[in-house]
């Protein structure tokens, strides 16, 4: 029993690191009906570009302030202006193509300019156990897992309680109606990458003390989170949401009770039945759409 | 007919006296700079740069400059095939690495075939056992290292039963199925015996299944990597138990990306900088001085492998492939002789080699020799 307590927490602490980067491609779908094959890449930058920051001389407080505003105007608004913008006219296939080069950038880029081998990054979270239940349980995965879940709530508040984020809403499900009546669409677009990197930049930091810094750590998050997306719906944030717990769980049960060396392929088992019995995903909508 | 023969035998002779008209002698490096073994590939390959800008300082091998070409084999098998059929094609007279054993084992066939000798970093058992007469190793046959952390945990942890986490690579598997024999013949249970992947991030819940097994230690062969990120999870699931390895576990790179985790970890290792030995010792600086951090004990086998070839290329007197193979099979090199060898090395009928190790702890960041175990046949 303390076994599965503490593999339930483990599990809720990977699943909020996926959640928070299916909620960016759920983000990403909503306004530019694309997929961002570059999300687990956004999410293994950040830290990259604070140990950058930090070996070039500033002191670690100053490098985290300079690599998160570095990353948020490079893959916020960057990523919005120099690859969505021009990319998006062409169609979708066009510009998922476009992420995916994106992506091998990114990762090319960060083993050639940086290191192509694991770094340490410093823990923002403390670390030690906590008993629980009679079970002891790691402090670190509680605490990655309440700053994940704070940031996504923060967002669904943001989302639902502001103007700004109602107009976000307005802007994802009928861009061309927003626009008529008014709301300023290419602005709310910014401002969904901008969140979208903000989200990206908590995960890795979140991430980066557990899995050590390293070029490839996008590789394992951005396919957990995709197949989260999908599982959840790809098109609702708790879908999302639920999704990534979801995987988190499945990942951290199989990997104890199955074999490490499937703890991959289950998810991909869940999201093949997913996808047979519930195609929108387990908490998506139907989207319909005139041929 | 006679004129091919002869032909053939010219082409032969020239081929296996290698580049020396040209001035230099060619030893191609394909190692891990990229992948996985990066850590392990990066530090071999700063040893063996050392090694070589030494011996070219003073003179070379039997007055040639050493051309040194290094391909990455990206922790890949195919890739390291690749590279490896790429160096014996460039002409190469020996040919380094690589480290981890599931690319050597795929790769060595390729070097014996063409009568290239290949000195490795890899410590897996098999690869010596298939009677490839031109594959040397620079570090312990983990088959030998087992039986020496068999009777650590018996008679110093006093260990009744024993978790053990291994990565399912070439190396690990060598490593696990050559230990819990051991374990068995010495009586203690093995409580838990985990797999994990190369390349895994994620070790919580390997870590939480070794906690709830309750065994009096935990031995964990894992590569570098893996090994930080396990002791990392290990910590923060609270495991107090001792934590037993082999020189993966007790590198410097792994003591630097596993920060306070790695305190207390107790192990086998054959090379390390810290030994008490004044030739590592000095390597230890030398190379810290050149890159700015500490090599851990595949820096040692790089610089060792460049001095191995130097040592007996001078022994044999020319470089001829096939002599060098012969010469290294049962030789000696001592630290009298050679002190780029930097500690006494035999090697066996089979390219094992022998030398002495040490019994280490992790102490603040440092490792700290607790005991010097003697060569298995001096």
């Amino acid at each position: 029993m303390d076994q599965f307590l503490q593999l339930i927490v483990a599990g809720l602490a990977t699943g909020a690191i996926y959640a928070l980067a299916a909620i960016g491609f759920t983000l990403v779908w909503q306004t530019s009906q694309t997929i961002n094959f570059a999300q687990g890449e956004f999410v293994m930058l950040p830290a990259i570009l604070v140990l950058t920051a930090a070996h070039l001389g500033l002191p670690m407080g100053l490098a985290f302030i300079v690599g998160s505003a570095a990353f948020v105007l490079l893959f916020g608004f960057g990523f919005k202006r120099f690859l969505v913008e021009p990319m998006q006219r062409h169609g979708v296939l066009p510009l998922a193509i476009a992420t995916m080069a994106l992506s091998v950038l990114i990762k090319e880029a960060a083993k050639n300019g940086f290191s192509a081998e694991a770094q340490p990054f410093p823990s923002l979270v403390p670390e030690g156990s906590v008993s629980v239940l009679g079970a002891a349980v790691s402090v670190r995965d509680i605490a990655i897992f309440v700053v994940a879940i704070a940031a996504i709530l923060g967002l669904q508040a943001f989302i639902t309680h502001t103007r700004t984020g109602r107009t976000m809403q307005a802007t994802a499900q009928n861009p061309t109606v927003a626009r008529i009546l008014g709301v300023p669409v290419e602005r709310m677009i910014l401002l969904t990458f901008l969140i979208n990197a903000a989200l990206a930049l908590i995960a890795s930091y979140l991430i980066s003390p557990v899995y050590l810094a390293k070029f490839s750590n996008g590789e394992t998050i951005g396919l957990a989170a995709f197949i989260a997306a999908i599982v959840g719906g790809f098109n609702q944030i708790r879908g999302a949401l639920a999704g990534g717990f979801l995987i988190g769980l499945i990942d951290n049960l199989a990997a104890a009770y199955v074999s490490s060396a499937y703890r991959t392929a289950v998810p991909l088992v869940v999201l093949v039945v997913v996808i047979l019995v519930k195609p929108e995903g387990l908490l998506g909508r139907k989207e319909e759409r005139t041929v | 007919m006679l004129f091919k023969t002869m032909a053939a035998a010219v082409a032969l002779t020239a081929t296996m006296t290698v580049s020396a008209l040209a001035g230099t002698v060619k030893l191609i490096d394909v190692i891990e700079l990229s992948g996985p073994g990066a850590p392990a590939g990066t530090n071999w390959k700063n040893g063996s740069d050392l090694a070589v800008a030494e011996i070219n300082a003073k003179g070379g091998i039997l007055g040639q400059q050493i051309e040194l070409i290094h391909y990455d084999s990206q922790t890949n098998p195919g890739a390291t095939r690749a590279a490896v059929q790429r160096a014996v094609d460039e002409d190469a007279y020996v040919v380094l690495g690589p480290i981890f054993s599931g690319p050597i084992s795929a790769s060595m066939q390729i070097t014996q075939r063409a009568a290239v000798p290949q000195i490795v970093g890899g410590e897996a058992a098999a690869f010596t056992r298939q009677g490839n007469n031109y594959i040397f190793r620079t570090s312990l046959n983990q088959a030998d290292s087992m039986p020496k952390l068999a009777n650590y945990l018996r008679d110093e942890v006093k260990a009744k039963s024993v978790a053990v986490v291994w990565i399912n690579n070439d190396f690990g598997k060598g490593g696990r199925d050559s230990m819990i024999p051991e374990l068995q013949k010495r009586g203690i249970q093995v409580a838990a015996d985990i797999a994990t992947e190369s390349g895994q991030a994620d070790f919580a819940a390997d870590a939480i299944k070794v906690k709830n097994a309750n065994a009096d230690a935990v031995f964990v062969y894992l590569n570098e990597e893996e090994s930080a990120r396990f002791l990392r999870a290990a910590r923060q699931q609270g495991i107090t138990k001792p934590i037993i390895g082999e020189t993966t576990l007790l590198g410097a790179k792994v003591i630097e990306l596993a920060g306070e985790a790695a305190n207390g970890v107790k192990g086998h290792v054959g090379l390390l900088v810290d030994a008490p030995k004044p030739s590592l010792v000095e390597f230890g600086k030398k190379y810290a001085a050149k890159y700015g951090f500490t090599s851990d004990h595949n820096g040692i086998k790089g610089y060792t492998a460049v001095y191995t070839v130097k040592a007996i290329s001078e022994r044999i007197g020319k470089f001829d492939r096939e002599a060098f193979a012969k010469a290294l099979h049962g030789a000696r090199i001592d630290v009298a002789q050679e002190p780029g060898i930097l500690i006494d090395t035999k090697w066996t009928a089979t390219g094992d080699v022998d030398r002495e190790s040490f019994l280490i702890e992790i102490v603040n960041g440092k490792p700290v020799v607790k005991a010097t175990l003697p060569m298995i046949n001096p």
